[in-house]
């Protein structure tokens, strides 16, 4: 396969995966909005922090407002991480690589290109957010379901694979990073009312506030849900599921190709260490220290495969 | 149905004779179309574009910041020409290729036709076409134009003409492939009660006729790739899509590197020679070493690759020069002077304004005359005699006296007409016909081609970026 393809394989699903997660995000910030009482901007600021667009936000505005931040993460281009330019970029990679993709990939990704293109052609009124936050899951499900219904397993698959987890490693590690402070031990002594509302939130970012209670109980408690977003293999979207993921595409390319680059070793140690720490030594260690050592490892990694299978 | 209002009232109509009876090879079609709901006809065609746009199906317009993937629009109703029209055609269309291929091969080699004085010297080697670097070298099995697109009108019952050539890099066989796959979708009923020969095979075809003519540096199983200017370029999902259907890269020239000789791709796993390049990228922009040194879409070093016999290019650089519009006027004696025959194929009376006595013609019959540029294209710098004012065939005759030898001039063709589905049912419009041909150690011309149809009533504009359409064109069985 060619050097570029790959290139544009991990970037289109990188794209569509945060595209799903900036959704995600601001449907949780919604949320929030509502179950307050006297809601917020500062919800919002939280919000646009997890998304890492909170200074971009500030070249392009005066003031925070709730539908400035939702515009700003939903539709406008000048953010390279909101939903169209998402969208947009993934399409735009989708078509470089066309040859690449299965007829039912390709017509998902520019299906939904074409119905985002047309929904967010204007400003959004809050009594649409609702339906458009789900034609963006139904149709990033769709590009999901065709991809995963008609693909080959092989190279092609790998790589695009590679690209969903490495995002969503990179966002979930962002989200809870933002947040990282309702976590710790020292501050979370009571599960106060404005606390619960902030670990739902932290749930709901990453559509895990129902699985949350199956896996663990009823009570929203710190440890559990920094276990369940960063330890827990079962959850779809933790740093060890996204981890085993990688780990095992770069391994079926180690055994296709026959050769074996610095991303493996990068991929297999950090995987190792998600496996043996648990998350009571990560709280030791200190939360934030150990996200923030993440994401660069993550980003580091992502340079890795881009040198070993010659993106450039 | 709608009479033939707005059109030229000569123009043949290809559907319909004149008593209202169907032309024979409609009859099945036209028996058909008479069941049809029209309503539904209608919705159909609706469900077509939408099929187009989720396909991707589009063109680019340069220009156009936002819109700048437009959708060609599909007529539903069949362009169909008899097995007899067909062999005629097809007989004149492989004549004038192995003409081309033997000029092209004469003017790099020995020169006859000019030392014959059949086609003056400075045409050929004051003509930017002519690539000097090309003299002297034969490609691979011979072949320089390895893929043409003839585009061909019609004016009558017997009555073809070639309006070009276009023997560099013809586009718009995706959409005769996407066409058929449309229509078959549709209206699969249409194609058991017609006998309609294949075109799906062209992928396949051009594949193994780009294979057979590997370079004598290739050891083994020829590697084809699609050169692309990539994915700003307006053909650019046809390239994907003959890369995609033919199971070759798509390659743009950033991926190539010349190495060892060989012209080699970045794959994942280390740079992959490639044997035969078909390439969308103008002869300018091929190898910035050679041609234009700010070329950014090209291979540095590939024509000395080339020149080595470790790469085919296809079409071969420099096939330009014979598909030129100064060259095009001399085609009838082209062909006589390599086949040793008239032409099967007429070509459309073309007057050189470059002779004085052409020239005294066409400046007293400008009114009557389509006037164009001889480098030109795309219909830039072009007087349609007919349609203009006074004051513009004034102002084009001064143009013509200044620099004669800048143009040509010709009758103003009456074109045939199809009918195309519009609300009112179906009326008339003008088309013309481009087949596709494929080179190797034999011609293939495949049975079909893209009809392209000017969708306003009277206008002779078939060309897409300027609101034409098309069509599905049919070669019937008989």
């Amino acid at each position: 396969m060619l050097g570029r393809t790959a290139n544009g394989l991990y970037w289109m699903f990188r794209y569509i995966e945060r595209a799903e997660n900036s959704a995600r995000l601001i449907d949780a910030g919604l949320r929030m909005a509502l179950t307050r009482s006297e809601a917020t901007e500062g919800d919002w600021d939280g919000v646009l922090q997890s998304a890492g667009v909170r200074e971009l936000y500030d070249e392009v505005h005066e003031t925070l407002t709730s539908i400035d931040a939702i515009d700003f993460l939903l539709r406008d281009r000048a953010n390279p991480s909101s939903v169209m330019s998402c969208i947009e970029a993934g399409r735009h990679n989708a078509r470089m690589v066309r040859t690449a993709l299965t007829r039912e990939t390709w017509e998902a990704t520019n299906e939904c290109y074409l119905e985002m293109k047309t929904i967010l052609s204007r400003k959004a009124r809050p009594t649409d957010m609702p339906e458009i936050i789900d034609t963006i899951k139904r149709r990033a499900g769709l590009i999901r379901g065709a991809f995963h219904g008609t693909m080959l397993r092989n190279e092609i698959f790998n790589f695009s694979r590679i690209g969903t987890f490495i995002e969503r490693a990179d966002n979930t590690a962002r989200i809870l990073d933002v947040k990282y402070y309702v976590l710790l031990p020292a501050v979370a002594a009571v599960g106060s009312s404005m606390d619960n509302v902030q670990w739902e939130s932290i749930l709901r970012s990453v559509s895990a506030h129902r699985a949350y209670g199956w896996v663990y109980d009823a009570e929203l408690r710190p440890a559990n849900i920094a276990d369940f977003l960063i330890s827990n293999g079962r959850m779809p979207r933790s740093l060890a599921y996204c981890y085993e993921k990688i780990a095992s595409n770069l391994g079926y390319l180690e055994r296709e190709y026959g050769e074996r680059h610095a991303a493996h070793d990068t991929a297999d140690r950090t995987l190792a260490s998600l496996r043996s720490q648990s998350i009571k030594d990560i709280m030791d260690v200190g939360l934030h220290e150990y996200l923030e050592d993440f994401i660069s490892h993550n980003n580091r990694l992502g340079q890795e495969i881009s040198d070993g299978y010659r993106f450039n | 149905m709608v009479k033939n209002k707005g059109t030229t009232p000569l123009a043949f109509d290809e559907m319909m004779n004149a008593d209202s009876s169907p032309r024979q090879p409609y009859s099945t079609y036209h028996e058909w179309y008479a069941s049809q709901d029209k309503n539904r006809l209608i919705a159909k065609s609706r469900e077509a574009e939408n099929i187009f746009r989720k396909t991707g199906i589009t063109f680019a317009v340069y220009g156009h910041a936002d819109s700048s993937e437009k959708l060609i629009p599909f007529d539903l109703i069949p362009r169909i020409i008899s097995g007899r029209e067909w062999r005629k055609l097809a007989q004149g269309i492989e004549q004038r290729v192995i003409a081309l291929n033997a000029f092209l091969d004469d003017i790099y080699h020995k020169q006859e036709i000019i030392r014959a004085g059949r086609v003056p010297r400075e045409l050929i080697e004051k003509n930017v076409a002519f690539l000097p670097q090309m003299i002297g070298f034969r490609p691979p099995g011979g072949v320089y134009t390895h893929i043409v697109g003839t585009d061909i009108v019609r004016t009558g019952e017997d009555q073809f003409y070639v309006l070009e050539d276009n023997a560099r890099t013809p586009s718009g066989v995706s959409y005769m492939l996407e066409n058929r796959e449309t229509m078959m979708q549709m209206f699969p009923e249409l194609f058991h009660q017609n006998r309609v020969r294949p075109v799906e095979n062209y992928p396949n075809l051009l594949r193994q006729s780009l294979a057979s003519l590997a370079p004598p540096g290739c050891s083994g199983k020829p590697r084809v790739a699609v050169l692309t200017p990539g994915i700003y370029n307006s053909a650019y999902y046809e390239h994907a899509f003959l890369a995609d259907m033919m199971g070759v890269e798509l390659v743009e020239g950033s991926d190539l590197r010349v190495i060892d000789g060989k012209v080699k791709m970045r794959t994942t796993r280390g740079y992959e020679a490639i044997d035969v390049l078909y390439r969308r990228v103008d002869d300018d922009f091929l190898d910035p070493l050679t041609f234009r040194p700010d070329s950014a879409l090209g291979i540095p070093g590939i024509m000395d690759v080339y020149r080595a016999g470790n790469i085919t290019i296809a079409n071969a650089p420099g096939t330009g020069i014979s598909d030129d519009k100064a060259i095009y006027s001399y085609m009838p004696e082209i062909v006589e002077f390599y086949t040793g025959r008239k032409p099967l194929l007429e070509n459309v009376p073309t007057w050189r304004c470059s002779e004085p006595q052409s020239l005294k013609y066409v400046l007293e019959h400008l009114e009557e005359l389509v006037v164009k540029e001889v480098h030109g294209s795309g219909g830039y710098g072009m007087l349609v005699g007919p349609t203009a004012s006074k004051k513009e065939r004034a102002f084009f005759a001064e143009k013509l006296k200044s620099r004669p030898t800048n143009y040509i001039a010709q009758p103003t063709l009456s074109l045939s007409t199809v009918p195309i589905l519009v609300n009112k049912g179906i009326a008339p419009r003008h088309v013309d016909l481009r087949p596709y041909v494929l080179v190797s150690d034999k011609v293939q011309i495949i049975p079909g081609g893209l009809t392209r149809v000017a969708l306003k009533a009277g206008s002779l504009v078939v060309n897409s970026s300027q609101g034409g359409g098309t069509k599905d064109t049919w070669v019937l069985e008989d």
